[in-house]
């Protein structure tokens, strides 16, 4: 068998066409496109014309002067200290982790013997720019330099994790570092005199529901997805009721339960926070989902892996443990990802049932005295819905990067 | 190589994996049981403490509160207005879908399009909708829009067909006429027979190969017949513009601006999930499939008709259910504007001090079978589109 080796070929040369070529190509190559394009220019023009004049003339003062209340809610002034703190050590937490898996990868690379190229910082520019637009233009609605010397002090502490995490010699308490500085970032706001979780508001609030409501769900969500694809029935018929039953309510009915009926089904006494109550039944819901994912990353492992494990012997939980969980949970991480952005968008349902999350803020101070009437909704409902908007953007570009690179589906 | 297990020793029982296999269903059934039964009786003993009603007999009592643009008042039973909810929901549910699913497969094909603006204008659309809450989404539509058109005394009237206030919108509607129900028994029949013709038509295709023109064939008769019969009852049917007198509207079909307000928020929300399936069940279509219409020259149109959407259909129908139902779950959102769908009546009920268990479990029952309404007529169809594959 000979193997021939086909040269490099470049591709063909594209002979370089002038603006005119390229509008007649992709604006008017056919007599209906260009009708179409007469009609669409004509409308985006407008509607660009109105969308910069209302942008132009929104007064941003409402905004400048309740930031504080979009992001943290009703913090107590003189705690501000605690969430920049907690920031800091969630965002070296953050870095670290980053870091970790950044040289766990360089080290499966290296032992391959695969180049290994590390993302650049320009890598990073154009995968968290809308990010860094948000924070630059939250921090020009800043009335004080303070916030922007934090942000700053925080992005170095990021930015140091990742550093850290990257040369640290033991990956294993490189982890145990990570889970320690994400419960020093929750005691930083809540331990010694601190403002519990009861008191949240703002952005903060909804990125806690949805990291806490994923992180709480899942242990559940993986219980209830083997139980779904359990060899005894009952437990499957268990695990199948509570899964479609809570996946073909809204959410908002199982709020509505957790606002209103959870305090029924305790003993007497035992009346948690409506915050809790609202942890608790975002939690029941999203398990249902995350049982979902999860049994999907389960599916796509060939049932060739746990026949060959069994031929070696290993005991069933081993061979869930070793050999197939591993596998599946790589499959899971996109769609667990938008699990995350649908929770991170849902997190704006608690405030129908009276929590002052940022779609809430955005929309009470309309009714501060100094701008009741005045007609603002546009202007703070524009400013939650960029804040929404970002987060969201950012994370799908995300996971779609990584079912890319996972390759899931195409091995 | 081990020696055969000696056929004496049998397995213990506490080894033996049907004893295994019933002993862990039964530790399952026990735990889940004692948990729901400490629950169970939590629950009544709180309700029996708080002199609330244990079962279902509330339902009869007065609802306490008035739901705009319905007839039910404070003194109608709680069941009846939980059926207007219902209702509302349904009004939500039967309009949105078509709307939903023409504007997202239109916006899909779009991204797909040969000309620039055309994509961009449809990728930003896209990428605007999906990640912004659906909730936030209401609010701009009722805030920022709906409370903004003009009051009822001076509502604007555009080309005399409508009426805008920032309570509701009326649009041209169409009333009965003497004659109405004979022309319905005409039209019924054509339509059976126009189907027939059809089939007959088609089959008529598939034997001999020749053009069959059905559209033509049936579409013509009932044309034709629908016109003939129109003129000859004396026109049964007959437009009924809205007209504001005063406070009172006569005529039309009225809506009322939350209802609009939530529609329009929660169509395009979900049709920019649903543009993503179409998109994306389009580029599955193998490209051998383009190719191949283009060596049969068949013109861009053709080519999207007969080739690539029948097989896109295929692909985008599964994920495409999974939508209608989040839209039907998303219709809940209405609460947060004040829209008298079965979630904000519950909620209302809950406030006048009724049992939340009850009412919780009876909105859930509610959503479960719309769901499940959905998903089996989509399903359905789903069945009849697919492959019959070996």
């Amino acid at each position: 068998m000979t193997t021939e080796t086909v040269p490099a070929t470049t591709a063909p040369a594209t002979p370089k066409r002038g603006w005119v070529a390229w509008i007649r190509e992709n604006l008017f190559n056919t007599w209906y496109n260009g009708l179409l394009t007469l009609i669409l220019g004509g409308l985006t023009v407008a509607a660009l014309w109105f969308a910069v004049r209302a942008v132009a003339g929104f007064d941003l003062t409402i905004i400048k002067t309740n930031l504080r209340l979009f992001m943290i809610g009703k913090f107590p002034a003189s705690q501000l200290w605690r969430p920049w703190v907690s920031g800091a050590l969630l965002a070296h937490a953050v870095g670290l982790g980053s870091g970790l898996v950044h040289s766990a990868t360089r080290e499966r690379a290296q032992k391959a013997g695969l180049p290994y190229i590390p993302s650049t910082v320009s890598d990073i520019l154009s995968r968290f720019w809308p990010v860094m637009v948000l924070v630059v233009v939250i921090l020009l609605l800043t009335e004080t330099i303070t916030p922007t010397i934090m942000v700053i002090l925080v992005a170095g502490a990021g930015a140091g994790g990742s550093y850290l995490g990257r040369w640290l010699p033991s990956r294993l308490w490189g982890w145990v570092a990570v889970v320690a500085l994400v419960i020093g970032g929750y005691m930083a706001m809540s331990a010694f005199g601190g403002v519990g979780w009861d008191a949240w508001g703002g952005l903060h609030l909804n990125l806690f529901l949805a990291v806490a409501g994923i992180a709480f769900a899942f242990p559940l969500g993986m219980l209830l997805a083997l139980g779904r694809r359990s060899s005894l029935p009952v437990v499957r018929a268990m695990s199948v009721t509570y899964i479609e039953v809570v996946r073909g309510v809204p959410l908002i009915a199982i709020l509505l339960f957790g606002a209103f009926a959870i305090g029924f089904l305790l003993p007497e006494g035992v009346r948690p926070s409506q915050v809790t109550r609202m942890l608790i039944a975002i939690t029941a819901f999203e398990a249902a989902y995350i049982a979902e994912v999860i049994r999907g990353g389960l599916q796509a492992v060939p049932p060739g892996q746990t026949e060959a494990s069994q031929a070696l012997g290993l005991p069933p939980w081993k061979t869930m443990r070793l050999v197939v969980l591993p596998q599946a949970l790589r499959a899971t991480i996109p769609p667990m990802v938008g699990q995350f952005i649908s929770l991170y968008k849902d997190t704006t349902l608690v405030a129908i049932l009276g929590l002052t999350e940022l779609l809430e803020a955005s929309f009470i101070v309309n009714s501060q005295p100094g701008f009741l009437g005045k007609g603002l909704f546009l202007v703070t409902l524009a400013f939650a819905g960029l804040v929404f908007w970002v987060g969201s953007y950012t994370m799908s570009r995300e996971a779609r990067r990584l079912e890319k690179r996972l390759g899931v589906g195409e091995r | 190589m081990t020696a055969a297990p000696d056929v004496a020793t049998r397995t213990p029982f506490w080894r033996d994996l049907r004893t295994l296999r019933v002993a862990a269903q039964l530790l399952a059934v026990v735990v889940v049981g004692s948990v729901i039964y400490y629950l169970w009786s939590n629950l009544m003993g709180n309700l029996r403490a708080a002199g609330l009603s244990t079962n279902f007999s509330f339902l009869t009592q007065p609802l306490g509160v008035d739901i705009a643009g319905s007839g039910a008042g404070p003194g109608t039973p709680i069941w009846r207005g939980l059926l207007v909810g219902v209702k509302n929901t349904f009004a939500l549910v039967i309009v949105g879908i078509p709307i939903l699913t023409v504007i997202g497969t239109l916006v899909g094909i779009g991204r797909l399009s040969t000309n620039w603006l055309v994509i961009r204008i449809c990728t930003i659309y896209v990428e605007l909708f999906r990640n912004l809450p659906p909730l936030l989404i209401i609010f701009f539509f009722f805030n920022a829009v709906v409370l903004r058109l003009p009051l009822l005394e001076n509502s604007s009237n555009p080309m005399g067909l409508l009426v805008v206030n920032n309570r509701f919108i009326a649009v041209t509607g169409f009333t009965a006429q003497p004659g109405l129900g004979a022309y319905w028994v005409i039209m019924g029949v054509t339509l059976l027979i126009s189907i027939w013709i059809w089939i007959q038509r088609t089959r008529r295709w598939e034997r001999t190969g020749r053009p069959h023109q059905r559209v033509l064939w049936s579409g013509g008769l009932l044309g034709a017949v629908g016109l003939i019969a129109f003129l000859l009852l004396g026109g049964p049917i007959a437009l009924s513009v809205p007209v504001l007198d005063g406070r009172a509207l006569a005529g039309g079909f009225r809506g009322l601006g939350s209802y609009f307000a939530v529609l329009v928020a929660l169509v395009l929300y979900t049709a920019s999930h649903v543009a993503e399936i179409v998109r994306g069940s389009i580029l599955a279509v193998p490209r051998g499939q383009t190719e191949a219409a283009n060596a049969l020259a068949l013109s861009p149109f053709q080519r999207l008709r007969h080739i690539l959407l029948p097989q896109a259909m295929r692909i985008a129908i599964p994920p495409t259910i999974s939508q209608f139902l989040n839209f039907t779950k998303n219709t809940s959102l209405a609460i947060a504007i004040g829209y008298a769908e079965i979630t904000r009546i519950t909620f209302q009920t809950i406030g006048n001090a009724q049992p939340a268990p009850q009412l919780v479990a009876l909105l859930m029952l509610c959503y479960l079978v719309f769901s499940l309404t959905i998903s089996v007529v989509v399903n359905l169809l789903n069945r009849r589109l697919q492959y019959v594959t070996q």
